[in-house]
């Protein structure tokens, strides 16, 4: 394991949302699902969420409900709404197209 | 409906911010709580699990304000901001913020009202279905001398059009009728405005009846059934809004006419006036219905998709002149000319109501230059402070954001005013203004809200713009180190001040200049010699109805006998008859040809207004006899072909010889023209006050003409007051016939100011807000000396210290003010020209280059400029130099 990658440019809001897609979840769990499932090399500064969150709930492509932790305690669970889930789908379209490219240089230049 | 959401999120940060943010702080805690416990148990230490997770973290404080500044309501805190600091700087002196505050007021509220009529009047479409495809279309003679060109078309001629061009979906056609409608019950009779108009005219225009139905082309035929539909108006006030009505009759001249329907509110064309329409055909008899030479429609057609007015118009001017060629010996038009209806709905207002839109947008640029000039001098006395914070690091942009958000504050206080003196002003126009037309819609609404506040926003990025970056532009050290009484102070503030002054000068020179001239022709108009004496004379006009007064010698007899129980009233000096009075109207004009001279070689037709007239009517109007003589007695009664000739017929067409014995051949509608005998020729009258004078011809009142008109004026020569005389002449009308009804009783001065309405409205108008400007560039003018002045108390105490003469120093303050007013003059007056140049057509015996209006407004502007000059001047005459040297 190398050292952690500073995420690619404007790729933080791609990650939360595909991150929520499958369910609600609060900051710190989405933090740590990103690390977790890009095994550690993603790094999100984990404060830098915050203001990411509130921008994305700005545009109404989450939104935000507070409830209950496992452990009780009341925390802010975000999830995706349905302009949310088209937009999803835009990044990730753009990324695919984007990563491909680079790729395609990459490779065969 | 994302952006709802994207609406209540932004809501609920602006109003719940406080426990949005302390969320914020509870979500954050909740993140770092978790890092730390796992930490912990990933086998730190407390204090070490906690400062790791801070480390991964990052900055709790920064990324606190960064996810605030994703609320976007950070733009508007610092506006606040800004706003509470303007207010702030702006009560310290509220002198000043009361006068910038008033003087927007004016300039936006005036705007704005104006605004709010031009948009109704001029650019809002006309209430009917496709209003972009309507035409007016007329006839054009090229060989007459007829007013604009623009001239009313025979019934024959529309018929024609309509039935052999292809250009227009429809055409439809509507003349001026009037009717005496009479009283049911205990109801007055009166004389109603009625139009005649085809039956297709109302699905041409696509108006729906409010109730019943429109004509059926069936009862648009000559001798059909008597059929009627009322304006709301009249619905409203007559009938009570009661819709039984259709079905039922009304007796209009009466006759009993069936109600088939009701028109709807919105429909007030052709005037407000009208109140009851009927079918064209029924307005014509069975010669008029084809009649090619009697010119009195208004012609609407709709044009195809695809089809310009020009190709359609084309067509009808060909057809036109093929009419022409076949009734060579009748008065018909050669083509046809065309114009958008709303032009033609508009005509009269368009340029006046241009005049003065632009008359107040040049008070509210004015008014800006002053706020402008009132900031420039405002910012002077602050720019010690401005030098400060520029050395202090505040930055140019905060300092210029500061300043416009002041000169936002006044404009919007000024704007709220204004709307406040707009809302009075636009409906006190609107119902004071009798001539203008489309009145009834002009109200404010959104749009204009929203040009207000545009207004609002323009006018403080004009007021404020301009000083705001002159009084930052040298935020340099070295202004700190200037001594604030240095001689000659900020020379480039000066000179900003004083070129902003020679603008304003100049906007007011060309307002006042404008304002001048409009009031010297109103004047000119009210004083116009109408050709006869028109103090102490009351006129009452009346219509005998056709069918009642059906033979000459019933309308001989009420006519005689009206006359004769009139002149018998105490008060009265001598009555008479005339089909219009001076000053009251074209009514209308024949072609003519003189059987003794040769076949006119020139283009020109001859033709001349007519009138019928009493023989008594020139001794009552104290119309000189020129020569010959009028009517007798015995003239008016029978039908002599005698005929007497204004002063300009006789110049016009009998130049070289005498008009007396001669004749004229006149068609009517005898099947040969007939020739009536030149008697007399009498001075000229003016039919209307704008107009010039036209060769007049009158024939005798009582002579039953064919083609006389059917409303008689009585003419009233009195001793006294003649609106004292009104209800005994109306008295003696009823007990002749109690429901005939009477109509503009008027004395002629009043017929005079009924004329000059529009005119006098306008000037007026103009004139008060060219006085405003006036006032507003005194204001100016005197802010700026006294700034200017208190600048060089010290030079001047220094100069009397040395000996300098009093009248020295005066003269070299009044000079140092004057001289801004001189340049601006000099630029005014050339725009004066310019402006003079685009209001000719408005003016009527006024030359735009009048020189007595430039003398007046030259002179005005001088003593506005000195007065506002002395009171500074005189106070730099009392420094007592040692006292002004001391407070060095």
């Amino acid at each position: 394991m190398g050292k952690p990658s500073d995420l690619v440019q404007g790729t933080l809001d791609l990650l939360i949302l595909k991150t929520i897609a499958l369910e609600p979840m609060h900051g710190w769990a989405i933090a740590k699902r990103i690390q977790q499932i890009s095994n550690e090399v993603l790094q999100v500064q984990q404060g830098s969420l915050y203001p990411a969150l509130h921008r994305l709930e700005q545009q109404a492509w989450i939104r935000a409900k507070w409830s209950e932790t496992e452990t009780g305690r009341q925390a802010k669970f975000y999830s995706l709404t349905a302009a949310g889930r088209t937009q999803l789908e835009r990044e990730k379209e753009s990324w695919n197209r984007l990563s491909s490219a680079i790729n395609l240089v990459v490779e065969n230049v | 409906m994302r952006w709802i959401q994207r609406l209540r999120m932004a809501m609920l940060m602006l109003f719940r911010r406080n426990s949005e943010t302390a969320r914020l702080d509870q979500e954050m805690q909740f993140h770092l709580d978790q890092q730390i416990s796992e930490n912990i148990a990933g086998g730190m230490a407390p204090a070490e699990a906690r400062s790791a997770a801070l480390r991964t973290f990052g900055n709790p404080t920064l990324l606190h304000d960064q996810a605030r500044s994703t609320w976007s309501w950070n733009w508007l805190e610092k506006f606040a901001r800004d706003i509470r600091y303007g207010a702030r700087t702006l009560r310290r002196s509220p002198g000043f913020a009361i006068v910038a505050v008033l003087v927007m007021a004016l300039g936006i509220g005036a705007t704005t009202s104006l605004f709010t009529i031009v948009r109704a009047v001029l650019l809002k479409p006309l209430p009917f279905h496709d209003p972009n495809n309507l035409v007016m279309v007329y006839e054009h003679f090229h060989n007459f001398e007829l007013g604009d060109g623009f001239n009313v078309v025979a019934p024959g001629d529309f018929h024609d059009w309509r039935a052999h061009t292809n250009g227009y979906q429809d055409m439809a056609a509507w003349r001026d009728y009037g009717f005496n409608l009479a009283g049911e019950h205990a109801e007055l009779p009166e004389v109603v405005q009625a139009a005649g108009g085809s039956w297709n005219l109302f699905p041409l225009l696509g108006i729906q009846m409010a109730h019943g139905r429109s004509f059926t082309p069936e009862e648009d035929q000559v001798g059909a059934n008597h059929v009627v539909l009322l304006t709301w108006n009249i619905f409203q006030r007559r009938f009570a809004g009661d819709a039984s009505i259709i079905g039922k009759q009304v007796r209009l001249d009466s006759n009993p006419y069936t109600v088939t329907g009701v028109l709807p509110a919105s429909f007030t064309y052709p005037d407000a006036r009208t109140q009851v329409w009927v079918p064209y055909a029924q307005t014509l008899n069975a010669r008029q219905y084809d009649a090619h030479d009697n010119h009195q429609s208004h012609v609407i057609a709709r044009l195809k998709p695809g089809v310009t007015a020009a190709s359609a118009l084309e067509q009808v001017s060909a057809l036109q002149y093929q009419l022409h060629l076949a009734n060579a010996s009748k008065p018909v038009a050669e083509s046809a000319v065309s114009r958008p209806m709303i032009d033609d709905v508009v005509l009269d207002i368009k340029t006046p109501l241009t005049v003065l839109f632009c008359a107040v947008g040049c008070m509210l640029l004015i008014a800006c230059l002053n706020v402008s000039n009132l900031f420039v001098a405002r910012s002077a006395a602050r720019r010690k402070e401005i030098a400060v914070r520029g050395a202090l690091g505040g930055t140019r942009l905060a300092l210029i954001r500061e300043q416009m958000t002041e000169s936002l504050l006044i404009c919007a206080a000024g704007g709220v005013l204004g709307l406040a003196i707009s809302a009075l002003t636009t409906r006190w126009l609107a119902t004071h203004w009798t001539t203008l037309p489309r009145a009834e819609i002009v109200r404010m609404d959104t749009t204009v809200l929203a040009f207000s506040m545009g207004l609002v926003v323009l006018t403080a990025l004009l007021a404020g713009l301009l000083p705001a970056i002159s009084a930052t532009g040298k935020m340099t050290f070295g202004l700190l180190q200037e001594s604030s009484r240095s001689v000659g102070g900020s020379t480039s503030r000066a000179t900003m001040r004083k070129t902003l002054l020679a603008v304003e000068i100049a906007l007011t020179v060309i307002l006042l200049f404008s304002a001048g001239l409009l009031f010297k022709s109103f004047m000119h108009l009210r004083t116009t010699d109408l050709g006869c004496v028109t103090d102490r004379v009351l006129t009452i006009k009346y219509g005998l109805p056709e069918n009642q007064y059906n033979t000459r010698e019933k309308v001989v007899a009420f006519h005689e006998s009206l006359l004769e129980k009139v002149r018998r009233l105490p008060g009265v000096t001598s009555a008479a008859l005339v089909s219009t009075p001076p000053g009251g109207g074209y009514e209308g004009d024949d072609v003519f040809t003189i059987p003794e001279h040769p076949p006119a070689a020139s283009v020109l037709q001859d033709d001349a207004i007519y009138r019928s007239a009493d023989p008594e009517y020139f001794k009552v109007m104290q119309i000189p006899l020129i020569s010959g003589r009028v009517f007798t007695d015995q003239e008016r009664l029978t039908r002599d072909h005698y005929l007497v000739v204004s002063k300009k017929f006789a110049d016009q067409y009998f130049s070289r010889d005498n008009p007396i014995g001669r004749h004229i051949r006149v068609s009517w509608d005898t099947p040969e023209p007939e020739n009536y005998e030149i008697i007399g020729v009498v001075g000229d009258t003016v039919y209307d006050v704008a107009e010039p004078i036209k060769p007049t011809m009158y024939f005798p009142v009582l002579s039953g003409l064919p083609n006389q008109v059917s409303s008689s004026t009585i003419m009233v020569r009195t001793a006294g007051d003649p609106l004292l005389l009104s209800v005994p002449v109306q008295k003696q009308v009823a007990a002749l016939d109690p429901s005939l009804p009477v109509y503009d009783v008027l004395t002629m001065q009043q017929i005079l100011g009924k004329t000059t309405a529009s005119q006098s409205f306008s000037a007026t108008l103009t004139l008060a807000f060219a006085l405003l400007s006036l006032l507003l560039a005194a204001i100016g003018l005197y802010g700026v000396l006294s700034y200017l002045i208190a600048q060089r108390i010290t030079e001047i105490g220094i100069r009397i210290a040395l000996g300098a003469q009093r009248s020295q120093v005066l003269r070299l303050v009044l000079f140092d003010g004057l001289r801004p007013v001189f340049l601006g003059l000099l630029i005014g007056l050339a725009g004066g020209a310019v402006a003079g140049t685009l209001i000719r057509s408005i003016l009527f015996g006024t030359s735009p280059y009048d020189p007595v209006v430039f003398a007046a407004m030259i002179g005005s502007l001088l003593l506005t400029a000195v007065a506002a000059c002395a009171i500074p001047a005189i106070r730099a005459l009392k420094i007592d130099p040692m006292q002004a040297l001391r407070t060095e």
